[in-house]
C-alpha cells in the first residue's frame, strides 16, 4: 500500500516535469513575448502544482510526523496566487513598453480600448 | 524492476534539461521583458527541484528555504515590471 502511494507520488513528479519541458520548449519557440508569458506561466503553474502533490505523496509514510502535507499545500495555494498576478503585470508592462507584436497577431482588444479612450495610457513619471 | 525513487531521478534530468533550455532564452531574449519571463520560469523549476531535493534527503528545513524563494521572487518580477514602466 505505501509502495503504491510512493509510486503514484514519483509518477505525478514526472507529469509535472513534463509539463515543466514542455513550458521550456515553448519558451524557447514561440515567435512573441506575450506568447511566451502565456506559455512560460500556464504550463509551469499546472506542473508546479502536479510536481508538489507528488513530492506530498512521495513523502506519505512522514505525513505524521513533521508537517509535509500543510507545507505542500501552503507552496500551492502560494504559487496559484502569485504566478498569474506576476505574469499579468509583466504582460501589462510590456505592451505598454511598446515590445512589437508578432506579426500573426490578429486580434488586438487592448489598442482598440486605448483608441476609443475607453482606458488611458498610463503616465507615472 | 521500476522503482519509485528511479522514476524521481528521471524527473530531475528533465528538470534539469528544462533550466538549460530556460537559460537559453535567458541569455538570448531580445528584449528585457523576455529575460524576466525566462528567470521566472527558471525560478519554479528550481523552487521543485528544492522540494524534491528536501523530499529525497529527508530534512524538512529546506521547504521553507522554497517558500521564502518563491516569495523573493515574486516580489522581484513585480519590482522589474514596475520599474519598466517608469514607475519606481
Amino acid at each position: 500500500m505505501e509502495e503504491t502511494i510512493k509510486l503514484i507520488g514519483a509518477i505525478m513528479i514526472f507529469m509535472g516535469a513534463f509539463s515543466l519541458l514542455v513550458a521550456a520548449i515553448g519558451l524557447l519557440r514561440m515567435p512573441d513575448v506575450y506568447n511566451r508569458v502565456q506559455t512560460g506561466t500556464k504550463a509551469s503553474t499546472l506542473g508546479a502544482i502536479m510536481a508538489f502533490i507528488g513530492v506530498g505523496l512521495f513523502k506519505f509514510e512522514s505525513w505524521g510526523d513533521g508537517n509535509w502535507l500543510g507545507r505542500v499545500i501552503i507552496l500551492i495555494v502560494f504559487i496559484l496566487l502569485t504566478n498569474p498576478v506576476s505574469s499579468h503585470v509583466l504582460m501589462r508592462a510590456a505592451y505598454f513598453m511598446k515590445v512589437p507584436l508578432s506579426k500573426l497577431t490578429k486580434i488586438d482588444k487592448l489598442k482598440e480600448d486605448l483608441d476609443n479612450n475607453v482606458i488611458k495610457e498610463p503616465n507615472n513619471e | 524492476m521500476i522503482n519509485a525513487e528511479m522514476i524521481v531521478y528521471v524527473a530531475i534530468g528533465m528538470f534539469t534539461l528544462a533550466m538549460l533550455l530556460a537559460m537559453v532564452r535567458f541569455v538570448k531574449g531580445p528584449s528585457v521583458v523576455d529575460r524576466v519571463v525566462a528567470f521566472d520560469s527558471l525560478t519554479i523549476t528550481s523552487l521543485i527541484l528544492i522540494s524534491i531535493i528536501a523530499a529525497l534527503s529527508n530534512r524538512m528545513i529546506y521547504f521553507d528555504v522554497a517558500i521564502v524563494y518563491g516569495l523573493l521572487s515574486f516580489i522581484g518580477v513585480i519590482v522589474v515590471a514596475k520599474y519598466i514602466q517608469k514607475g519606481l
